[in-house]
C-alpha cells in the first residue's frame, strides 16, 4: 500500500490550478501531481506514491550509499590479519583435511 | 530501472549479510514495520539469509489489512447505494466485509471503480453530476497528502458531489503499543520509509530514547532491508538506541513540508481502532469539521454494524510481533487469500498473504542448518558434508 516508485520528470505542467507532470518508470510513463514539490524540474527524479510525488530522490546520496555497500568487505579486508591456510577458520581446516586423509 | 535494480545486487547482499554475522554476538529480535518491507523481505528470502539468531518479525504496518470490519462493511452498504459511484485503490476490493467483497458488489450492479490516483475522483464527479463520488480515503501518513488533496480541492472547487471515507492510521501511536505491551518481544525496528519520505523522522526520536529501542528508518529493496538490518544490529551489539536513516536518498528528518501542511489544514488526530489489534488511541486522521460536506460518514446514515471477527485467528498476536503465520492453525487451510480468516491474509502485503504467496507453510526446520553450509563453503561446495 505504501508502494512508492521512483521515476524521471519528463515534462511538468499546470492543469486546472494544480502542478502535474509526467513521469517515466522504465518504459511507462504517466501523470503525477507535484503540488507537494513544487520546485521539481524536468530531468530529475522523484518518488511516486498513489500519482503524488512524495519526495526527490537525492542523487547524491544514492550514490554515496551505493558506493558505501560497495566497499564494505573492502574495509574489513584491510582490518583483517593476514591469514595463511595453517591459520584458517579451524572448522574449514579440519574438514579439508578430513578430506585429504579419504 | 535507475534507483531500483542496482539495490537488488546479490554480492552486495552477501557481503552485508558476512559484516552482520562478524558483528553480532547474540539473538535479536527486530520488527520490519512496512507491510511492503515485509513483502519484499519473504518475497526475496531475506529473512533465511540472516544470521542465525536476527530474526525479523512483521508489523502492522499493512493499512488494507488494519482497516477495521465495521469500516469495510460501513464502505459496502455505501457501495450498494443506487447513485453512488465508489472510487478505491484496487487492494481494497478483495477485502471481505461480513458480507461479500466490492467485487462481489460491482459483479451485482454497484458502481465500484478503482482509482490510480485520488484526484480522478474529481474527473469522475464533473462526468457524473447526478451521482455521489465516495473515495475510501485509507492508508498510513504516505497516503495522507494524496487523500488530503482530494478533500481540499473538492472543498475549495466547490465540488459537492465528492465525499472521502475516511479510515487513516498512524505509525507512531502503533510503534508505541507494541513496545509498551507486556509481551513485546521486539528489541529494534526497521523503520518505515515511505512514511517518514512525508512526515520525516522527528516523531520517532523521543519513542526510541524512552523504550531504548534502535529506529532505523529504512527502504523497500533488498539491499535496503539488509542494510537497515546491519545498522540496527549495529546498534544493538553497541548497546546504542537512536533514529538512524538507511534511506538517506528518499528522506531527511524534516520530510515534505508542503505535504504535511495540507495534511495538517484537512485530517485531525482520533483515535483508530486497528483490525487485529483493537482501539489505539489518537492513532488515526480524521476529517476537520470544516469538511464535513465531504465526509461520508457524516453524510451517508450507515448505522454502526456489529461484527464479529473468528475466534482462531490470531492475527493481532501476528502484527504485534508475537507469533508468526505458520502458528496458526488455520493458516493456509481454512484461512488463505480466497477466504481470508483476518487481518493479515486479506491483503497482499499482509504476513499472512505473503507466507502464503511464496510457500512458507512450513516452520524453518533449523536456519542454523542452512547458515553452517553458508559459513564453510569449501564444505558446501564439494556437497561432501559430515
Amino acid at each position: 500500500m505504501c508502494l512508492a516508485i521512483p521515476g524521471k520528470v519528463v515534462e511538468t505542467y499546470d492543469q486546472g490550478g494544480l502542478r502535474m507532470a509526467r513521469v517515466q518508470f522504465g518504459g511507462i510513463t504517466r501523470e503525477a501531481c507535484l503540488e507537494y514539490l513544487p520546485e521539481t524540474q524536468s530531468g530529475e527524479y522523484v518518488l511516486v506514491h498513489v500519482g503524488f510525488a512524495i519526495s526527490r530522490v537525492d542523487e547524491a546520496e544514492a550514490e554515496r550509499t551505493y558506493q558505501a555497500l560497495k566497499e564494505l568487505d573492502q574495509l574489513n579486508e584491510l582490518d583483517a590479519p593476514d591469514v595463511d591456510e595453517s591459520e584458517a577458520d579451524p572448522t574449514v581446516s579440519r574438514f579439508i583435511k578430513g578430506r585429504d586423509g579419504n | 530501472m535507475k534507483y531500483l535494480d542496482e539495490y537488488r545486487d546479490g554480492d552486495i547482499a552477501a557481503k552485508i549479510v558476512a559484516e552482520m554475522r562478524r558483528i553480532q554476538t547474540r539473538p535479536w529480535v527486530l520488527m520490519e514495520v512496512c507491510g511492503g518491507q515485509t513483502h519484499s523481505i519473504v518475497k526475496n528470502g531475506i529473512d533465511q539469509l540472516l544470521p542465525e539468531g536476527v530474526e525479523l518479525v512483521h508489523g502492522p504496518g499493512c493499512p488494507v489489512c488494519v482497516t477495521p470490519l465495521e469500516m469495510i462493511d460501513k464502505a459496502h452498504a455505501i457501495a450498494r447505494l443506487p447513485d453512488v459511484i465508489f472510487c478505491s485503490f484496487g487492494d481494497m476490493l478483495r477485502v471481505p466485509g461480513s458480507d461479500g467483497d466490492l467485487f462481489t458488489i460491482k459483479s451485482s450492479g454497484g458502481d465500484v471503480r478503482i482509482v490510480y490516483s485520488p484526484l480522478d475522483c474529481i474527473k469522475i464527479a464533473r462526468a457524473n453530476p447526478a451521482k455521489q463520488i465516495v473515495f475510501f480515503a485509507i492508508g498510513f501518513e504516505t497516503t495522507a497528502p494524496a487523500n488530503a488533496m482530494l478533500a481540499w480541492r473538492a472543498f475549495e472547487e466547490k465540488i459537492t458531489n465528492v465525499s472521502l471515507l475516511v479510515s487513516h492510521v498512524l505509525v507512531p501511536p502503533a510503534l508505541e503499543a507494541i513496545l509498551a505491551s507486556p509481551e513485546n518481544r521486539v528489541q529494534g525496528f526497521l523503520g518505515p520509509g515511505h512514511v517518514c519520505a512525508v512526515m520525516g523522522y522527528g516523531e520517532y526520536l523521543p519513542i526510541s530514547a524512552r523504550y531504548k529501542a534502535p529506529i532505523v528508518v529504512t527502504g523497500f529493496e533488498p539491499l535496503d532491508i539488509l542494510e537497515g538490518t546491519l545498522m540496527t544490529v549495529k546498534q544493538l551489539e553497541e548497546g546504542r538506541a537512536v533514529v538512524e536513516n538507511q534511506y538517506s536518498r528518499i528522506l531527511n528528518q524534516t520530510g515534505n513540508l508542503p505535504a504535511q501542511q495540507l495534511i495538517a489544514k484537512v485530517f485531525e488526530v482520533s483515535d483508530r481502532k486497528w483490525r487485529g489489534i483493537g482501539n489505539i488511541p489518537r492513532s488515526g486522521y480524521r476529517l476537520r469539521a470544516e469538511f464535513a460536506a465531504h465526509d461520508a460518514e457524516k453524510l451517508f446514515d450507515v448505522a454502526e454494524i456489529a461484527t464479529l471477527e473468528p475466534e482462531i485467528c490470531i492475527s493481532g498476536e501476528i502484527l504485534r510481533g508475537i507469533r508468526k503465520p505458520h502458528d496458526c492453525p488455520a493458516f493456509g487451510t481454512l484461512c488463505n487469500p480466497q477466504h481470508p480468516l483476518g487481518a493479515t491474509m486479506v491483503s497482499a502485503e499482509g504476513a499472512c498473504a505473503a507466507y502464503y504467496a511464496y510457500g512458507r507453510h512450513l516452520k524453518p526446520r533449523s536456519a542454523d542448518a542452512l547458515h553452517r553450509i553458508d559459513a564453510v563453503p569449501v564444505a558446501a561446495a564439494t556437497g561432501d558434508r559430515a
